[in-house]
This record gives C-alpha cells, sequence and structure tokens, in this order.
C-alpha cells in the first residue's frame, strides 16, 4: 500500500517533516523556512553541567516536537499525536493510519537508522521522518535529510521508534486531519507571533545557559577550556560544538541561514524592509558561526593550539551574541502595519 | 554564505545522499543548494572517532587485563552510557556498575546475559568473546 506523498528533502528534519506534512492542506505555502520560523525553531543553549557523548551539551534549535507543535497551534491547526508503552500497539495504529491514507510523522532515534552512514549514528533520539506506506515488509519512509525515498523493515522501524535514552520516542506518531485552506492571513499573524516567541527565547529567557546569554557565556567558558580540560579534551569539546552547528539538519550556520531566509518569505508576506534588514544580520551571524567554525577545525586538527587561540575563538561567540542581540532587539521593535 | 561558495568537500554521508543548505543567490535572496559535505566538519566527525576509537581499545585492554568486564567494552563500543544501558536492560545504574566487575560479570545467569547481549544488539557468545559484527 502506497499513499499518494511527495518526498520532498529538507535542511532540518523537523521542519522539513511540519512542511511536507501540511503541503496538501497549506497547497506548498508552508515552506521549510517558514515552518522554521513560525515554529520559533531558532535558539542557543549551553547547559555546562551535563555532558553529551562525553562533550558539551549545546544545542542551536528549541527543543524537539516544540516547532510542529508551535507551527501547527499558530496556524490554527489540530494535531494529533500519539505516544506507546506496547510495540505492538504502536505498530497496529500506525498501519490504521496508513490504510486510511494519512501519511504520518513518527520521531525515531538515529542509531539504527540503518540507511544513515555508521560515521552519523549516534543515540540521538530526537530525528523525525515520514512514513507514507507499506509493501511487503519494507515501510516507506520519507526521510527529510536524504534526497530520496527509503524504506525500512518493519523490525528497523520498530527499533528506530522505541529508542532508549534522553528524549526516547516511544514510538511516537503525529499528523493532522486539517483539510481547510490555509488563509495568507493566517499565515501573516502566525509569522508575527513566532518572531515574537523567538525574540523572547533569544533575549528573555531567564537564566545564564540559553539564548544571546547563552553564547556570551559559552564565549566565556570556551577561553577556559583549554586550562580547565587539557588541549586533548578541549579539543574535543570544540569539534562537539562544531557537530551541533553544522551537522546534518541544521542548513549550515547552527539554523542561523534557515532563520535568514524565513525572515525574506516573511517580508513576501509582511513587507517591512526592517525584516529584510533583520534576514541580513542573520546571514552575516550564520557567516560568523561558520568562520568560528573554521578557527576551531584549526585547534582540533592540531595546527593552532595556544592560549590566544582559544581567546580568539571565545571572542567570535561575544562578538556573534552581539550581533544576534542587535538582529533580535530590531525584531522586537518592529511596529507591524498589518 | 553566497551559493557559489557552499562546500563541496566529499562526506561518509555525501556518498549516500547531498544535504541541503541555504545560501543566497547573485540578488541576495535565499536558495536552496545541495552540498556534499564541508571539510571542516569532516574534521569534527573524524576528531569525534578517533575519541571513540580510542575508547573502545582501551576498553578492549582492559577487559583483556581481567580489570573489567566485557560489558564496558560493548558500553564503549555502542557509545552508551550508564544510564542508556540501564535504559535498554532495566537493570539500575548500580547493578550495571557492579556487573562491570569480571567477578560479578562471570556470576551472571543466562537470563541477565541475554539482557545485556540485547541491548549491545548481539549474542551472549559474542558478548562473552568480545566479537563484533558489522552492523
Amino acid at each position: 500500500m502506497k499513499i499518494d506523498f511527495e518526498h520532498r528533502q529538507s535542511a532540518h528534519c523537523e521542519s522539513g517533516v511540519t512542511s511536507n506534512l501540511l503541503r496538501q492542506s497549506s497547497g506548498g505555502k508552508i515552506t521549510e523556512p517558514l515552518a522554521f520560523g513560525i515554529g520559533a525553531g531558532l535558539f542557543y543553549a549551553y547547559i555546562p553541567f551535563i555532558s553529551i557523548n562525553n562533550g558539551p551539551a549545546i544545542a542551536f534549535r528549541t527543543m524537539p516536537g516544540w516547532i510542529f507543535k508551535r507551527t501547527c497551534r499558530s496556524l490554527g491547526i489540530p494535531v494529533i499525536r500519539k505516544k506507546f508503552s506496547s510495540r505492538e500497539q504502536a505498530e497496529k495504529f500506525l498501519m490504521e493510519r496508513l490504510e486510511a491514507g494519512q501519511p504520518v510523522g513518527c520521531q525515531v532515534g538515529v542509531y539504527y537508522l540503518t540507511y544513515f552512514p555508521k560515521e552519523y549514528r549516534f543515540h540521538f533520539n530526537a530525528h523525525n521522518l515520514i512514513v507514507y506506506g507499506k509493501e511487503g515488509d519494507n515501510y516507506l519512509i520519507s526521510d527529510p535529510i536524504m534526497e530520496t525515498p527509503t524504506t525500512l523493515t518493519s523490525y528497523e522501524l520498530e527499533r528506530v521508534r522505541f529508542a532508549k535514552g534522553a528524549l526516547a520516542p516511544k514510538g511516537q506518531i503525529y499528523y493532522t486531519q486539517y483539510t481547510g485552506e490555509i488563509a495568507d492571513d493566517r499565515i501573516r499573524e502566525a509569522i508575527k507571533s513566532g518572531i515574537k516567541r523567538n525574540v523572547f527565547n533569544m533575549l528573555s529567557i531567564p537564566g545564564p545557559f540559553a539564548g544571546v546569554k547563552g553564547i556570551r557565556f559559552t564565549g566565556k567558558r570556551i577561553k577556559g577550556w583549554r586550562d580547565k580540560l587539557g588541549l586533548d579534551k578541549a579539543k574535543l569539546y570544540l569539534a562537539q560544538l562544531v557537530r551541533m552547528q553544522e551537522e546534518i539538519g541544521t542548513g549550515g550556520g547552527g539554523f542561523r541561514y534557515i532563520y535568514a531566509a524565513f525572515l525574506q518569505e516573511a517580508h513576501a508576506y509582511l513587507p517591512q524592509d526592517d525584516l529584510l534588514a533583520a534576514s541580513k544580520m542573520f546571514t552575516q551571524s550564520g557567516d560568523m558561526w561558520r568562520n568560528a567554525a573554521i578557527h576551531a577545525a584549526g585547534i582540533y586538527k592540531g595546527r593552532l593550539g595556544s592560549q590566544q587561540d582559544f581567546d580568539t575563538m571565545g571572542n567570535y561567540l561575544l562578538e556573534i551574541a552581539e550581533l544576534e542581540e542587535k538582529a533580535f532587539k530590531a525584531l522586537k521593535n518592529i511596529k507591524w502595519r498589518t | 554564505m553566497k551559493q557559489e561558495n557552499v562546500p563541496q568537500d566529499l562526506s561518509a554521508l555525501g556518498k549516500l545522499t547531498k544535504e541541503v543548505c541555504y545560501a543566497t543567490d547573485e540578488a541576495g535572496n535565499y536558495v536552496t543548494q545541495l552540498s556534499s559535505g564541508w571539510d571542516v566538519k569532516i574534521s569534527a566527525l573524524d576528531t569525534a572517532w578517533d575519541d571513540i576509537k580510542e575508547r573502545v581499545a582501551n576498553a578492549r585492554q582492559q577487559v583483556l587485563d581481567g580489570k573489567a568486564s566485557p560489558i564496558l567494552f560493548f558500553m564503549e563500543y555502542r557509545l552508551m552510557d550508564l544510564k542508556l544501558v540501564a535504559d535498554y536492560t532495566g537493570f539500575w545504574q548500580w547493578q550495571i556498575k557492579r556487573h562491570l566487575k569480571p567477578e560479578h560479570f562471570n556470576k551472571l545467569s543466562e537470563q541477565k546475559l541475554q539482557k545485556y547481549a540485547e541491548a549491545f544488539n548481539t549474542s551472549v557468545a559474542d558478548l562473552k568473546s568480545l566479537t563484533v559484527h558489522e552492523n
């Protein structure tokens, strides 16, 4: 059984799944950048007292699941979401939805995702894909990261749907049953509320570890990594920072480019030049993140490594924090004309 | 980033699929551009894997020296920490810490060994003999 569903590749799994699931009802209007921006996807956090894969816990995006949730809520689209304790129930429910012609989003763990190359398979449980049919024992999978659709056997799909650990998916399935149209006015309002939410997350969220403050905090910490951790471990930390920032699913520059693209698309709905100016600032910020990554690579490849090099690395982040603060303040101060 | 500057360094992923990047065209408008990888992040991933390989080799040596049980080796090999092993096996973390010692591991029942084998996606025989299969 195969549901009529067009696979489309995207940069980031969750905003890609959101955009692809909404394509039918939105007539393609909700592109990946729009889903990312309306869902207030841009973020930064560094939690210094927990470690992931023996490295720092750093995020450049909002909590898994929130982009889909916020985007649908802002657009007034009801979401059906289900978790399971029983594997049999989870598969039964999936089959029922597929037989009813409903493509569904699934949260999965990456470690046993067989079509990924081994080098990319870590215990990361917040990957998203769409199941759109089953042929024999193979489920038809549209993974937004991949260029083409792929398949997983029922055993393989069950294993990734029930991966364990942090953010365990517990067989989570989600979809929408909206058939009406999404009006442009609704999109305009959703864009405004997405920007407002993102401004809050980056400028006003309490505590020193998140938002613009979190970037500044990381910058200061990095300067101390060489002494505190020793050069070898500090290299690993920087490598992890770069992976979180650039690895598959970010669209480059720690999601800053996707956000800049979002602001450009937002301008088509709300023609105010402030949006284009802010978009330019995020492009610049993405470029700066990438320059910082190149510098970090110099350190973890062993070409650089003095304390001065770590200071430079930290200063990159301080500069970025300055710029993003300016950009979000500009967004905050936009007076909407419509 | 400008469209023509989107890096095209072949990564392990790039052999299977290219990834979407957002970049600007000559007019400054955002477009998507496929990338086959970027040297900077390939070496970041290499750095992480070099460390993992070292940890796995150390763990193997500790098991061979009789200082740790095969659970340590498979934990490192499967990139797991205590909490994750606890989640997969249903044991408490303090129990797993005990099982990391060879004298406790050797007394484990077949049933408990089976739980570990499943968590590490291997068989009891391979678990005991530190045998790994690529999968």
